[in-house]
């Protein structure tokens, strides 16, 4: 008995979103066999993470707030990815983000009491800068010396997490503590809960500007990815190199542009974390949200308008999380989320048989070279990756 | 810190990177790219710490990591052989399942005293005079395995039949189909292999050279380290060995320049309790970095090292581009 997997000619369109739905389902229930292995309560812990993170509208905006670093990790990702450009450093780009931003308060870039109009603002691009130059140093590398970008943005993610370390041990250190001092109100993204006066409705809702700059940014990213010639270049580069190549698409600048714009987008999440959720920088201000942004933009199929949604979901896990134990649980559910996705994705490309009574008859000539990349192939611009 | 002590070190703390480095020779030699590395060390590390923790046994431990690497190895292989998934991606998956799973297990197990695989001086080596007190005395015996391993893999993919094999599947498979090798089968044992010993690299973290369990700060990017050093020793075990020792010698160093108070005249700004301790603590990484560059330079002007179907699925009888 053999088992082949043949292209499909046709893809229903109710075939890759049923899937998506059944390997989020398979994944929990390895998941909860996992957890009933070493002694937790797989239901329990479940509904643990629905209440604690959809239960009520309080918890529904701190679900929210985990999910803005997502959102906008998450499009970084899903744009380098739409590229088949494996950012990994989203991770570093995010804390580069929050550097250069606090940089602005901490600095100071801009002299105390500066109004919030202009102190925000300069702290964005401040934390876009930050994080675009971070991505450009992967971007370069691969572009002009064919360098493997994923060793370089993982290892970058680790030299980055130093730097902020430098910062908040040594010079913004508050009086000897890991963080810097809590940023001065001008300085802190507005919250719903701000507008409690006028809608008492908002009280206590911590959902702040940094979810407007994710849904803003996903909408930018789908404009760009959809309806600009440049998107479209990028598509068809991700998709074959060599149909870009053949069409005339230069593609060495155009991965450092991408690149650039992957890391400003993650430097965001930076900056709208440390003004919006934390007001302050140390050196905890991630739980890995550039780790599962490469989930989230796998999840989402890289479409900017999907991340948000996927976000949602694993804003909830890493809020939920926290108070599951073992601790590692949110972690864990991730990586068998992404492998069944990975299954997932082969099921709609592909069809199983299983034929019965030996291998299948050679027709001739299906032998032949057949080094060449298959469908779903990594095909990299600098030959092989690694 | 005298050289010789800094030499020893590092011969003993690059042996979890070699034995990494090696198996990832191995699965990329065969054509498979398996970025799950660092997440196979994390549960070797985790199953070995537990196994020997709760029998007592660490030779127990040693084959329940190189076990549960193993399957992880081949739970990538099928993914990516079998059912054609992208190998980045499902490397990187294997690299998040096995933070999340080893994270999971490895919950309370911290601070244990756990047996450990034994130290040895070997008799008539240990004589040799500098070499001798460096490389044979008092070492774990983990480490002189990662000696033999060297020359081993290296005669093996080299100089054997079956390492022609396979060196054919990663290079060519469909020429090595032809030729009646089984391409399949051998890449999956291959991916398999490079998990065994990735997970005998996490066991000697935590019940070998190193020891204890400190959670993911475990293994703390070193397998990304291994997938680092494969390039710049572009797929030999011999150059990968030289690689893996001279990086763990560096830390040391770095342990060392803490210690002393100036240099060259000058004030030590990286005295412990300075801030600027981060800087050296980039270098690792930087230098992983740099050697990166140097490797793809190398690979980029000659072209060679590299197997030429790494990352690439073998679909019997279909055409490339």
């Amino acid at each position: 008995m053999t088992i082949r997997l043949e292209p499909r000619l046709s893809t229903p369109r109710w075939l890759s979103p049923a899937l998506t739905v059944a390997a989020i389902v398979v994944a929990l229930t390895i998941s909860g066999s996992i957890i009933a292995l070493v002694g937790g309560d797989p239901i329990r812990s479940y509904l643990h993470i629905l209440e604690s993170s959809f239960g009520s509208i309080g918890v529904l905006s701190d679900t929210l707030v985990k999910a803005t670093p997502l959102i906008l990790t998450g499009l970084a990702c899903a744009l380098a990815f739409r590229m088949r450009l494996w950012n990994i450093g989203a991770e570093g780009q995010f804390l580069m983000g929050a550097w250069g931003a606090s940089a602005v308060v901490l600095a100071p870039l801009l002299p105390a009491g500066t109004p919030g109009f202009v102190l925000i603002p300069a702290m964005m691009l401040a934390g876009m800068v930050a994080g675009g130059l971070w991505g450009l140093i992967p971007g370069l590398l691969r572009a002009r010396l064919a360098v493997n970008e994923i060793i370089v943005t993982l290892m970058l993610n680790y030299v980055a997490l130093a730097w902020i370390q430098f910062w908040v041990f040594g010079p913004w250190s508050e009086s000897g503590f890991q963080q810097s001092r809590t940023f001065p109100h001008e300085a802190w993204l507005p919250r719903l809960s701000d507008f409690a006066g006028e809608v008492p409705a908002f009280g206590g809702l911590t959902v702040h500007l940094g979810l407007v700059f994710g849904l803003i940014a996903a909408g930018l990213l789908w404009l760009f990815l959809e309806r600009s010639r440049f998107g479209y270049e990028i598509r068809l580069i991700g998709d074959s190199p060599r149909a870009a190549r053949y069409a005339g698409i230069e593609i060495g600048r155009r991965l450092v542009i991408v690149f650039a714009i992957s890391g400003a987008l993650a430097g965001l999440a930076g900056m709208a974390e440390v003004g919006g959720a934390v007001h302050r920088l140390q050196d905890h201000i991630s739980p890995g949200y550039g780790f599962t942004a490469v989930i989230v933009a796998y999840l989402a199929k890289f479409r900017p308008g999907r991340v948000i949604v996927a976000a949602i979901l694993f804003g909830a896990l890493i809020l939920a999380g926290r108070e599951i134990q073992p601790s590692g649980v949110p972690a864990m559910i991730q990586g068998v989320v992404l492998f069944t996705l990975i299954v997932a994705d082969v099921l709609v490309r592909y069809r199983i048989r299983i034929e019965r009574g030996g291998r299948p008859r050679l027709a001739a000539g299906d032998a032949s070279p057949g080094t060449g990349p298959g469908p779903g192939t990594v095909v990299s611009d600098s030959g092989p990756v690694a | 810190m005298d050289f010789g002590q800094i030499a020893a070190y590092g011969l003993a703390t690059g042996t979890a990177l070699l034995f990494a480095a090696i198996g990832e020779i191995f699965a990329e030699r065969a054509g498979v790219l398996n970025l799950g590395v660092e997440g196979m060390m994390l549960m070797g590390a985790v199953s070995a710490f537990s196994v020997a923790l709760s029998t007592g046994n660490p030779w127990l431990g040693l084959l329940a990591a190189m076990l549960v690497g193993g399957l992880l190895g081949l739970l990538h292989g099928v993914v990516t052989i079998h059912l054609l998934a992208d190998q980045v991606v499902s490397g990187l998956a294997l690299t998040f399942l096995g933070t999340g799973l080893a994270r999971v297990l490895g919950e309370g197990l911290a601070n244990a005293e756990v047996a450990r695989i034994p130290n040895a001086t070997i008799p008539l080596l240990s004589a040799i005079p500098v070499l001798g007190p460096v490389a044979f005395t008092d070492q774990s015996l983990l480490v002189y395995v990662g000696y033999l391993l060297v020359p081993v893999a290296w005669f093996w993919i080299e100089r054997t039949r079956p390492g022609l094999h396979l060196r054919a599947v990663g290079e060519s498979p469909a020429a090595a189909d032809a030729q009646g090798i089984a391409v399949h089968r051998l890449r999956l044992w291959y991916v398999a292999l490079g998990g065994v010993l990735a997970g005998l690299a996490g066991a000697s973290l935590t019940i070998g050279v190193g020891h204890g369990w400190f959670g993911d700060q475990t293994v703390n990017g070193r397998g990304w380290i291994a997938v680092g050093l494969v390039i710049f020793a572009r797929w030999s075990p011999i150059r990968v060995a030289v690689g893996a020792y001279l990086f763990a010698a560096i830390t040391p160093w770095i342990l060392a320049m803490q210690g002393i108070d100036t240099i060259l005249g000058l004030p030590n700004p990286f005295l412990p309790g300075r801030s600027a301790t981060f800087f050296l603590e980039m270098l690792p990484y930087l230098f992983v970095i740099a050697v990166v560059i140097l490797g793809s330079r190398g690979a980029v002007r000659r072209r060679i090292g590299a197997p030429a179907a790494l990352g690439i699925p073998y679909v019997r009888g279909e055409r490339g581009h």
